[in-house]
């Protein structure tokens, strides 16, 4: 990408709005049980992602052993780690680092 | 081997079981159930039953017991208290769920034909799920085989370690039931995909 020249720019402040309305994350952790195609279908079927982004979640889950797969409110969260127990997947919730 | 597969003029998820293999998928539907009814999991039965209706608590700790514990993780790291509270408001609702699931394999399985005790040999179970028939088996096979990889101790990338254990080895025979149930869920899967 090429360097914008120094013209007046306004603060950057998207970054810190995005920060505040969504502190906290799903974490999906690795396991030795779960099949790559049913994390996959879980991540499609429960947070609605297309293909392509549920693959590449999961396949960081695999690689990673983690993967940040939701962010919002720390209600909203809760509200997925369980989601993810129901399915048996091994999540956890965080403040967003 | 049996597997599932998508019946596209039915729109049905179906599968073919032996006598055998049904009555093996009812029992280890069976022990789950009993297990997710072990330890505190449920309230504690008050003794008054004005009492019982207003405890609304769940458990607070981590079950004692490895499978429910890989069951119904841990979902804060970092904080003990939180954990206890997340625990104390959802595990009663999870292991309802569960319990649920493994259920309804169990009355699947009986209603297409499994009798209460497989005496006859040659029997074929023939069971058609419906999408959120078959999404509560995916579940439910995912429970299933947390339990066995927990008790066998299954890591990553072990699969040469179990194969190479002798046929006489209990173990073997364990993880030979992991690998089916892992097979049977990849096919469930798969149909589900193709169901969509």
């Amino acid at each position: 990408m090429s360097a914008p020249s120094p013209v007046e720019l306004d603060e950057p402040v998207t970054d810190d709005l995005t920060v505040t309305a969504k502190p906290w994350v799903t974490i999906v952790w690795n396991d030795p049980v779960n099949l790559m195609s049913y994390v996959t279908y879980v991540f499609r079927s429960y947070f609605g992602y297309d293909k392509k982004k549920a693959e590449k979640l999961m396949m960081e889950v695999h690689k990673d052993g983690r993967s940040a797969v939701s962010s919002g409110s720390r209600e909203e969260m809760e509200r997925d780690v369980q989601a993810m127990h129901g399915y048996g997947l091994w999540a956890t919730l965080e403040k967003q680092g | 081997m049996s597997a599932f597969s998508y019946q596209r003029r039915g729109k049905q998820i179906a599968a073919t079981f032996t006598g055998f293999e049904a009555d093996l998928l009812r029992s280890l539907a069976a022990q789950l159930i009993e297990l997710l009814h072990d330890e505190s999991a449920l309230p504690q039965q008050a003794i008054d039953p004005f009492e019982a209706m207003l405890d609304f608590s769940g458990p607070t700790t981590e079950p004692d017991d490895p499978v429910l514990a890989r069951l119904f993780p841990t979902a804060y790291r970092d904080d003990e208290d939180a954990a206890g509270e997340f625990r104390r408001f959802t595990e009663g609702t999870l292991r309802e769920g569960k319990t649920a699931g493994a259920s309804a394999i169990i009355a699947a399985l009986e209603e297409a034909g499994l009798p209460p005790e497989l005496e006859e040999d040659g029997l074929i179970i023939d069971v058609e799920l419906d999408r959120a028939e078959a999404e509560v088996w995916m579940r439910s096979f995912t429970d299933l085989r947390l339990a066995l990889a927990t008790r066998l101790g299954i890591e990553e990338d072990d699969e040469d370690f179990w194969d190479q254990l002798d046929d006489e080895d209990p173990r073997g025979q364990v993880y030979g039931i992991y690998q089916w149930l892992g097979y049977l869920q990849e096919t469930l899967v798969e149909s589900l995909v193709r169901a969509a």
